[in-house]
């Protein structure tokens, strides 16, 4: 157990994946992610590492591409307008099945949108980003330690089910300080895999990463197999977190910085008697449908608290299949809900009014 | 709930977000629970800066602070936004040196501190942060005497360390203002 320290949530996460044995990290500046890069700058060369400020984002995820072929932890990380130039590349990893870490500290959109908090990534995110059928795994941090667990967590489900796994947090997150106890530098085994692009000094046959197959039939299998492995994912890897579950008649649905807010509120709900909880998912894909499902048999309805237009709204209604209201309480452009806010919507959520 | 929630606000510059890390230091020190939130961008570089920090012995909830219970302005425009957001019984520091105009508001105690002069005055002119930072200290107890000092080793940065004495000088100044 390492001792306490106080981290900004860039360099936690810039920290962990040094711990989790990331020793290539490709980035280019962008607000508010750049402390990760600045993080790495510094501490990548003198642990042996690779630091590298790639000539663009594009750039920076193929060379990502590149070592993961090779069998060794690498990422990348930005903010909303550099992820959407990586989704190509993301594209290529999920489709050579390369596990990698891409880490988006959210800012408003769409476009070069703002520099403040959002999560209007969540669709891009969790739909696959990037063109083709393919998941990524999406894990989204509610606190600077888990800004440090969910980069080992990721880097760990990105190699067990070779593919690349995405830190979805907001501004907030990367920017705010909080204590953070780090994670044991983790043994990898040093063994190469029996995929990767190593040479085969002429002592065994090709390993061939790629993602092109000419062959219809080919190319539907293996995306078949693949999505085999996403239903095994679906049903093992959900992760999520539940605050005053218990006997709630509200269930708050959000993630993130709003997921903090909504703690707030939740407790002042609760001053005034009326029973709010909260179901946090942790795991954004795979999305939490059973604990949601199971709630909705519980509470009379749920409001989904999040900084975009609606967006997990939909994956609410679709887990809950429809079975009791969602509200929504969403703040954009890098405003930020309050606990005010999130009040209101409970009222309004109480009345049961549309 | 969180004990003090802290807003220090003013010119980017002024040293507002290396104060509140003193005091984030110094919760570490005492082994709270606490957040650190900083404005960014921007607004660094010349423009108005803030940030906030919660010192509880709770879990925090939220790190964003929409009623503070303790603030800090050192510019016209900060004591213009966060005047109302003030928690009623709160407390709120003003670098008199800085803002002419008196606070309107009754319903919370005003500490006036003259500390930009005060900081000049001790040949130190950027230390005005400190001192307003140990007049907070002094008037709420966020933290202890002992792990604000060492709150302050931690945040100076080792290529400052020279600095660290005058800064404490400057936090003893503003421990023992008296408001005339």
């Amino acid at each position: 157990m390492q001792e306490k320290v106080l981290m900004k949530g860039n360099e936690a996460l810039a920290e962990a994946a040094i711990l989790a044995g990331c020793r290539h990290y490709f980035g280019y500046p962008i607000t508010p992610q750049t402390e990760v890069a600045a993080y790495m700058s510094k501490k990548m060369p003198k642990i042996g590492g690779v630091f590298l400020q790639a000539e663009s984002e594009i750039a920076a995820i193929n060379m990502v591409y590149g070592v993961a072929a090779t069998g060794k932890r690498a990422m990348t990380s930005s903010s909303s307008p550099g992820i959407a130039l990586k989704c190509e590349g993301i594209s290529y990893l999920a489709g050579s099945d390369l596990p990698a870490l891409i880490v988006n500290v959210q800012r408003g959109g769409p476009g070069l949108g703002g520099i403040q908090p959002s999560q209007s990534d969540y669709f891009l995110a969790t739909r696959g980003p990037g063109h083709g059928d393919f998941h990524v795994i999406v894990l989204a941090p509610a606190s600077v330690q888990e800004m440090a667990d969910m980069t080992l967590k990721g880097f760990e489900l990105a190699d067990k089910y070779r593919m690349p796994c995405m830190l979805l947090a907001d501004g907030t997150m990367g920017q705010m300080m909080e204590p953070v106890v780090l994670p044991d530098p983790v043994e990898l085994d040093s063994a190469p895999k029996d995929w990767a692009v190593t040479g085969t000094e002429c002592k065994r046959e090709h390993h061939i990463v790629n993602s092109l197959y000419l062959s219809p039939k080919k190319l539907e299998d293996i995306n078949l197999e693949r999505y085999e492995r996403y239903k095994k994912i679906e049903e093992e890897e959900c992760l999520w977190e539940e605050f005053m579950m218990e006997d709630a008649e509200i269930c708050i649905v959000s993630c993130g910085i709003t997921a903090r807010v909504s703690r707030n509120a939740i407790l002042e709900a609760r001053k005034q008697g009326i029973k709010v909880g909260m179901i946090r998912p942790i795991t954004l894909w795979p999305f939490p449908k059973k604990p949601l499902l199971a709630a909705a048999n519980k509470v009379k309805s749920f409001i989904s608290v999040e900084l975009n237009m609606g967006q997990m709204k939909e994956d609410i209604e679709l887990a809950i299949r429809c079975k009791k209201p969602v509200y929504g309480c969403t703040r954009v452009g890098g405003m930020i809900t309050t606990v005010d806010d999130i009040l209101a919507s409970i009222k309004e959520a109480e009345k049961g009014e549309e | 709930m969180a004990d003090h929630q802290i807003i220090i606000a003013g010119f980017g510059g002024q040293g507002l977000l290396f104060s509140g890390k003193v005091l984030a230091y110094a919760g570490l020190a005492e082994d709270r629970q606490l957040s650190w939130l900083p404005s960014y961008g921007p607004e660094m570089r010349g423009g108005t800066a803030n940030c906030t920090v919660i010192l509880s012995d709770e879990p925090i909830g939220s790190p964003i602070v929409d009623h503070p219970n303790v603030v800090m302005v050192m510019n016209n425009p900060s004591l213009d936004k966060y005047e109302n957001m003030v928690a009623p019984g709160g407390k709120l520091f003003v670098d008199s040196a800085l803002i002419g105009r008196k606070v309107e508001r009754s319903d919370i105690d005003v500490y006036y501190i003259p500390a930009t002069q005060l900081a000049k005055d001790m040949g130190a002119p950027t230390l005005a942060n400190m001192i307003l930072l140990g007049a907070i200290v002094k008037e709420t107890g966020c933290v202890s005497a002992e792990h604000l000092e060492e709150g302050l080793r931690h945040a100076v940065p080792a290529r400052h360390a020279d600095l660290i004495d005058l800064n404490l000088q400057a936090l003893e100044i503003g421990k023992n203002y008296t408001q005339v």
